[in-house]
C-alpha cells in the first residue's frame, strides 16, 4: 500500500484523486456507487453569488471521444448552498471544495467570503474559465490583468486554500498561471474545457443553444497534458491536472508531468465509480513499481 | 431508490421490427427493484462513435424469470451495436434511474387510466400496465403508429388491459393520431399517462388540460450523466430548469411550461 496523500498548499488530501466541478454534482448523486470519503477531494458544481438558470436546452453534444456542454453555471446561488446543501454534505465525511464563479471581481469575492465561513470547506476553486457565460467567467481567465484582478479581490476575502482554474482558450497559459500565482493563488487547476462547436447538417443549425460549448473527455487529454507540463515548470505553486482523465494510467501521466493532484470529470458520466477505480489503480501501479509515495512520481518527466 | 452498476447477461435479442429490437437481460442475483417509467443508462462497447451511455426506458420487469426487458430503437451506430448483442454477452447498466409514473391503486375510487404512446415510446407503458393491473386497475392502452407493421408488442399489452390502436394510414384500428381516437369522446378517464414523440405528447397534454384530466408525460431530453450531475438534459418547469434524468423523466403536465 503506497502512501497516497498529497498537499495542495495547506490543503491535505488523502489521495490525489479529485472530481471536476460540474461532473459530480454535490457528490450525493454518486453515493450509491462510491464511498465519498475515499475520494481525495470533491469539487462541487460552480456556485455564484446569485442563483443562475443557466443556458437554454440543448446544452450538450456528443463528439468523438468527448462531449460539448454549454450548461452556463446553472446553480441556486451561494446562500442556498450554505443553507441547504452544505448541511447534507457534512454527514458523508467527504472533503469538499466549492467551485466559485462570478461576473465581477467583487462578485467573486463576496461569494468566496460566504464559503470562507463554512468550517468544513477547506478550499475553493475559482472558476475564471467558464466558456459558457457571457458576463464574466472566461472573460477574466483569458488575460493576465483580468485573472489577476479576480484573484486579488478574492484573496482579500478568502483565507483558506485558493485554487484557480485556468482556461486553455489562451495563447500562453503559463502567463496566466504566473499572474494568478503573483496575486496569491495557492494552486492552479487546469484545464477547463476547450471552446468548441457542433452543427446539425440536416437542420442547418448550431447544435447547442448558444452555438458554442466547452469540449471535454479523452479527446482533450493530450492538450491538457501539454499545458499541465508547461505550467508545472512555470510556477512554484502546486498544479492540479485535469482534462480527459479516465484511467489510473491517465492520472499517472498527469502526475509525472508535474500535477500534484488530478481531477476526473467527464469520465464520471461513463462510469460513476471511476474515481475509486483510478485511486486504487494509482496505488496498484505504485506498488507494482516499488514506489512508496505518490509524491515521488510528481514531475518525474523533466 | 438505491442505484446500481451491473453487468447484466443478455438472455436474447429479438428483432421485433425493422428498426426495433427487444433485449432481455438477467443477472445471477435478483434484479434490484425498478418502477415503471424509470430508465437504464447502458454502456455501448465497440462503437467508436458512441462516447456516452445511452438512456433506455424500462420496457418490462419479469420478476419470476428475473428479467429486465429493454425495447431499443436502432437510430444510430450505438443502438445498432446494442442490436448485435448475442445471448450470453454482458451489458453494463446503471439502474434504476429517474422517477416513474404515478401508480394509483384500485382502492382509489374512480380511477380509469389510459396509457397512450407511439413509436418506441410505448416501451415503458407495458411495465406500467402490468404494475397497475397488479394494483387493481386495469388500464386501457391507446397505441399509435404510422402503419399496422409499426405497432410493437401488441400481444404483450393485451395481457394487462384493453388495447386500442390508431394508425396514420388506417391499416389497423382507427385512422389518425391517438388524439383522434373515438374512445376519448366515448369514455371518461381520470388519468392519462403518455410516452411518445414530443408533438404527440403535447397534443395529448393539450387534450387532457382542456378536459381537466390528470396527465403525465415521459420526456427524453438528450442526457449525459443520467444522475442529475451534469445538468445537460434540463426542461423548463414551473420550478425553473429541472433535470429530466433525475427530476423526471416522468412529469405531471402541470409542472411543464407546455401551454401551446
Amino acid at each position: 500500500m503506497a502512501k497516497l496523500d498529497v498537499n495542495i498548499g495547506a490543503l491535505k488530501l488523502k489521495n490525489p484523486v479529485m472530481t471536476a466541478s460540474g461532473t459530480f454534482g454535490y457528490g450525493l448523486e454518486f453515493q450509491d456507487f462510491v464511498d465519498l470519503k475515499g475520494i481525495g477531494g470533491i469539487i462541487v458544481k460552480g456556485t455564484t453569488l446569485k442563483p443562475r438558470e443557466g443556458n437554454d436546452y440543448p446544452r450538450m453534444a456528443e463528439t468523438a471521444q468527448g462531449m460539448l456542454n454549454c450548461v452556463g453555471l446553472q446553480n441556486k446561488g451561494v446562500d442556498y448552498f450554505c443553507e441547504h446543501i452544505y448541511p447534507q454534505l457534512l454527514p458523508t465525511g467527504g472533503t469538499y471544495i466549492v467551485n466559485v464563479s462570478g461576473s465581477s471581481p467583487e462578485d467573486y469575492a463576496e461569494c468566496a467570503a460566504c464559503v470562507d465561513a463554512l468550517d468544513e470547506i477547506p478550499a475553493i476553486e475559482l472558476n475564471i474559465s467558464c466558456p459558457n457565460v457571457r458576463d464574466g467567467g472566461m472573460a477574466f481567465g483569458v488575460t493576465c490583468a483580468g485573472a489577476a484582478s479576480v484573484v486579488k479581490a478574492v484573496r482579500q476575502a478568502y483565507h483558506k486554500t485558493l485554487i484557480v482554474k485556468l482556461s486553455p482558450n489562451v495563447t500562453d497559459i503559463t502567463e496566466i498561471a504566473r499572474a494568478v500565482e503573483a496575486e496569491g493563488a495557492d494552486s492552479v487547476s487546469l484545464i477547463n474545457t476547450l471552446m468548441g462547436m457542433a452543427v446539425n447538417i440536416e437542420k442547418r443549425c448550431k447544435t447547442l443553444s448558444i452555438g458554442t460549448g466547452g469540449l471535454s473527455g479523452p479527446c482533450v487529454k493530450p492538450v491538457a497534458l501539454r499545458m499541465v507540463y508547461q505550467v508545472a515548470k512555470a510556477v512554484n505553486i502546486p498544479v492540479i491536472g485535469l482534462g480527459g482523465i479516465s484511467t489510473a494510467e491517465d492520472a499517472i501521466e498527469f502526475l509525472m508531468c508535474g500535477a500534484r493532484a488530478i481531477e476526473i470529470g467527464t469520465a464520471n458520466f461513463l462510469d460513476p465509480a471511476v474515481t475509486i477505480k483510478v485511486r486504487d489503480g494509482i496505488n496498484d501501479w505504485l506498488d507494482r513499481h516499488g514506489v512508496a509515495d505518490v509524491n515521488e512520481i510528481v514531475g518525474a518527466i523533466r | 431508490m438505491k442505484k446500481y452498476i451491473l453487468d447484466l447477461t443478455v438472455v436474447s435479442v429479438e428483432r421485433v421490427h425493422e428498426r426495433y429490437v427487444l433485449i432481455k437481460l438477467t443477472d445471477k442475483a435478483p434484479l434490484p427493484p425498478m418502477l415503471p417509467g424509470q430508465f437504464v443508462e447502458v454502456r455501448v462497447d465497440g462503437s467508436a462513435g458512441t462516447f456516452l451511455r445511452r438512456p433506455i426506458s424500462i420496457n418490462f420487469v419479469d420478476k419470476v424469470a428475473n428479467e429486465l426487458w429493454l425495447l431499443v430503437a436502432c437510430v444510430g451506430d450505438g443502438t445498432r451495436k446494442l442490436a448485435q448483442l448475442q445471448a450470453g454477452e454482458t451489458l453494463n447498466c446503471v439502474l434504476p434511474l429517474g422517477n416513474g409514473f404515478a401508480l394509483p391503486s384500485g382502492e382509489t375510487a374512480g380511477h380509469a387510466v389510459l396509457l397512450t404512446g407511439g413509436g418506441v415510446g410505448v416501451a415503458p407503458l407495458l411495465y406500467l400496465g402490468k404494475v397497475l393491473k397488479e394494483q387493481g386497475i386495469e388500464p386501457a392502452f391507446l397505441l399509435g403508429a404510422r402503419s399496422a407493421k409499426d405497432l410493437l408488442m401488441l400481444s404483450e399489452f393485451e395481457k394487462y388491459g384493453r388495447v386500442l390502436v390508431t394508425t396514420e394510414d388506417g391499416s389497423m384500428g382507427e385512422k389518425g393520431f391517438v388524439t383522434n381516437h373515438s374512445v376519448l369522446q366515448q369514455e371518461h378517464f381520470d388519468l392519462i399517462q403518455v410516452c411518445g414523440p414530443t408533438p404527440m405528447m403535447k397534443a395529448v397534454a393539450r387534450y387532457a388540460r382542456e378536459k381537466g384530466i390528470e396527465c403525465e408525460v415521459s420526456l427524453e431530453n438528450l442526457m449525459a450523466c443520467g444522475l442529475g450531475a451534469c445538468l445537460c438534459c434540463v426542461e423548463k418547469t414551473t420550478e425553473g430548469n429541472l433535470c429530466v434524468c433525475k427530476d423526471g423523466p416522468v412529469f405531471n403536465i402541470n409542472r411543464l411550461l407546455w401551454q401551446n
